[in-house]
């Protein structure tokens, strides 16, 4: 198991690793849990004058209580799109979604909000995430007034801004009445690990939340994603380009190749022994230290 | 915030914009406050009269008049019935019924009787009147009734303001508070009347040259200085037309114009932003409606919807402020377009994502997260169409079709009356030039704003 890590990850999150407890539930059973999120059949057409663009081709997907998916697929493949559709920002052209085994009813903003109680989200780039002109705190508020946090006394709220922090290695106190654009990309993108840890939610989707980040700052994201998530047991959309990424961290991997899953199954069926050429070709593209780097699939 | 606003003060085009524009407003604001009067006023008969300084055919020298070799002094009084000119000249009917009205207060507060009379007007005058008859005197006293002046029979013509104005200068006291002219501006403005009141009628009417009994003739040597010539008008731009001081008129009119263009920016602002907003942000069905909408102003020159919605407008109804709002109605289309495409850039930001789900309302999230972002944008389309309102009312007025003619004064009309009266080929250049530089000037100086701003907020721009 380990040599395999070695070989597809590379070195970037090599010496972080020991801290990390990466896959710890690799060996649990998860399709015996109750389902959390599942579609069937869900479709997304964009239509700009006559050119008419499929980016999520019925897809079925079935993600259950305390699972940490993957959904792993080229730039363009439709992830993003999906992950929108998940979270309820854009509306499927066809399919069905289904949210505690119960058609997702988002008809209204009432039932949006509470949608979203149950489903949160981090985005790739932790630099366009916060609204430029609003201080941090008002941020972290927002997730305290939506927890039905608002009519706390204000020292039990900055107490609870200032656990979420130190739970991402920050101090609040350093960063109260600072600007989102005044932090590093590494520190905003913990800052919004920190609104995930006061939102608490059901569901947390993450999309490709390092990509953005440096190498260093990356292992330690994910050692808190993952900390938060044995801590919460919260499910886990991980939305990423890294295939190695993917099987390191994942419990199942979903492939997605151009609006379709051409694979998907447990992290060790579907990396150790992939089936569907795209996944072959995926897993040949990763950079691997001992070897020379098989540059033939490339197209 | 506190950055920006220092980025755009050190950038050279903005600031250069910026002083200009503030130069012209605070003149068109100051200077009707020191320099008080009606810019529509008829100051002299003829039209067109060229600039320069004129003292009125009227007025008299009641002033030393320095001989040439500055030995004798001597004092001249040209012309006849100098005061009661001036009085008919520089004391309007308005100040004269002021007076009357003050004067009628003053007389109510203080009990009746009480009002004392001008000096050459006592009721009664008892002359004792000495003969000698014979070798013995006898005092007579011969009760002399003079003409009494009565308030009452005091009207605001010009045969009773001489009357009027020696009964002002005998009873104004500024220490007397009197019914119904208590607040503070209602005094200042009673205070200025009496300045001007008693000015006019100081310097006397002394018929006689003293020291010398003979008239004397004033030589060409002779010279008055212009700072002791009561009636003198300072005329830097002429008159127009009407006889008007064009440079009083141009003052008057800039701040019109400006008060137009900026209510037309408003408005116009306020809707493109509003109809931008919402198309962008909501898009579906209302943007298609929205954007129909703005086709259609778009295809329709928005100049001949301004001639058609003022053509039928009663010239009598176009106001000022209508004019404005029909600008503004009928300018909106472009902000409302670009702030729309804009706003389309920004709805699938992650942090408007972010923002939904934290659950913030639509209102929210539209004024919060997306407002400020265009706000600069915004700012820099207001300038513009403060800019495009001004040279449209110029254009209407121009033809015809701006604020009604008579009452307000506006750069366009202006320049409507002097084509109208053939100033340009007669070359009466004072006539329209000065609101032609005005109009340049402003929508020069609002353009140069708009480019500094466009350096600061797009920085590729930038040098």
């Amino acid at each position: 198991m380990k040599t395999s890590n070695d070989r597809i990850i590379g070195q970037e999150i090599v010496d972080d690793r020991e801290s990390v407890t990466f896959g710890a539930n690799r060996d649990k059973d998860f399709s015996q849990e109750p389902m959390c999120l599942s579609g069937r059949g869900v479709t997304r057409v964009f239509r700009t004058g006559r050119i008419t663009t499929v980016a999520v081709d019925h897809v079925d997907f079935d993600f259950h209580k305390g699972e940490l998916i993957s959904i792993v697929g080229e730039s363009g493949s439709g992830k993003t799109t999906l992950s929108k559709m998940l979270l309820g920002l854009l509306e499927p052209t066809d399919g069905h979604i289904f949210f505690h085994d119960k058609l997702r009813d988002i008809s209204s903003g009432h039932k949006r909000r509470q949608y979203w109680k149950g489903i949160q989200a981090i985005f790739q780039d932790p630099f366009s995430s916060y609204n430029q002109f609003h201080k941090i705190d008002s941020v972290l508020l927002d997730c305290i007034n939506m927890r039905g946090g608002k009519s706390l006394p204000k020292d039990q709220k900055i107490e609870m801004m200032t656990e979420a922090c130190s739970f991402v290695n920050l101090k609040f106190a350093e960063l109260t009445n600072k600007y989102p654009f005044e932090l590093s990309g590494g520190q905003m993108q913990r800052l919004m690990i920190a609104r995930i840890f006061l939102l608490k939610p059901d569901i947390l989707l993450a999309d490709e939340p390092t990509s953005m980040i440096d190498a260093c700052s990356r292992a330690t994201i994910l050692d808190m994603l993952l900390n938060l998530r044995n801590e919460t047991g919260m499910t886990v959309i991980f939305i990423t380009h890294d295939i190695g990424l993917a099987y390191y961290i994942s419990d199942s991997v979903y492939i997605m190749e151009h609006g379709k899953f051409v694979e998907s199954g447990p992290a060790d069926k579907v990396i150790l022994d992939p089936q569907a050429p795209y996944t072959k070709r995926l897993i040949s593209d990763v950079p691997k230290i001992h070897e020379a780097w098989d540059l033939s699939t490339v197209g | 915030m506190k950055r920006t606003l220092k980025n755009i003060f050190h950038t050279p085009r903005f600031v250069i914009g910026f002083i200009i524009i503030a130069a012209i407003i605070l003149v068109s604001v100051i200077y009707p406050i020191v320099s008080p009067g009606n810019p529509m006023k008829n100051i002299g008969q003829g039209s067109f009269i060229a600039p320069g300084t004129y003292i009125s055919s009227y007025d008299v020298a009641t002033v030393p008049v320095y001989d040439s070799t500055g030995a004798n002094t001597k004092i001249f009084e040209l012309g006849e019935d100098a005061i009661n000119n001036r009085l008919r000249v520089n004391m309007s009917v308005e100040d004269r019924e002021t007076m009357i009205g003050w004067l009628t207060s003053l007389k109510e507060s203080l009990g009746e009787g009480q009002l004392l009379a001008g000096e050459n007007a006592n009721a009664t005058v008892t002359e004792e009147v000495t003969k000698v008859v014979d070798g013995v005197e006898t005092t007579t006293q011969v009760e002399e009734e003079r003409e009494v002046v009565l308030l009452e029979n005091l009207t605001s013509s010009d045969a009773d303001a001489e009357k009027l104005a020696e009964l002002w200068i005998a009873n104004y006291n500024d220490e007397v508070k009197v019914k119904g002219y208590s607040t503070n501006a209602q005094r200042r403005n009673i205070r200025q009347l009496n300045t001007r009141v008693s000015r006019m009628m100081s310097g006397g009417t002394i018929t006689v040259s003293i020291g010398d009994l003979q008239p004397k003739e004033l030589k060409n040597t002779d010279y008055i200085p212009l700072s002791k010539v009561a009636n003198v008008i300072n005329l830097p731009l002429g008159t127009d037309n009407f006889g008007r001081d064009v440079f009083r008129e141009l003052i008057a009119s800039t701040g019109t114009s400006l008060l137009i263009g900026l209510m037309a920016g408003v408005i116009a602002t306020v809707i493109g932003l509003m109809i931008g907003l919402l198309a962008g942000y909501v898009g579906g069905i209302l943007d298609d409606i929205l954007m129909f909408i703005a086709n259609l102003f778009t295809v329709i020159p928005s100049f001949i919807l301004l001639i058609l919605i003022n053509y039928s407008l009663p010239a009598s109804s176009r106001g000022a402020v209508l004019c404005a709002v029909v600008i503004g109605f009928t300018s909106w289309v472009w902000t409302a377009r670009s702030v729309r495409s804009q706003v389309i850039s920004l709805r699938n930001r992650d942090h408007v994502n972010l923002s939904k789900l934290s659950g913030h309302s639509l209102l929210r999230i539209v004024l919060t997260d997306i407002l400020p972002y265009v706000a600069s944008y915004v700012v820099m389309a207001f300038i513009l169409q403060v800019s495009s309102g001004i040279l449209a009312e110029a254009q209407l007025s121009m033809i015809g079709l701006g604020p009604e003619a008579g009452n307000t004064p506006t750069l366009g009309l202006m320049m409507n009356w002097a084509t109208k009266f053939a100033a340009h080929t007669t070359g009466k250049w004072w006539a329209y030039f000065p609101a032609i530089a005005v109009i340049a000037f402003i929508s020069f100086s609002l353009n140069l704003m708009n480019t500094g701003l466009d350096q600061v907020f797009n920085p590729t721009l930038r040098d």
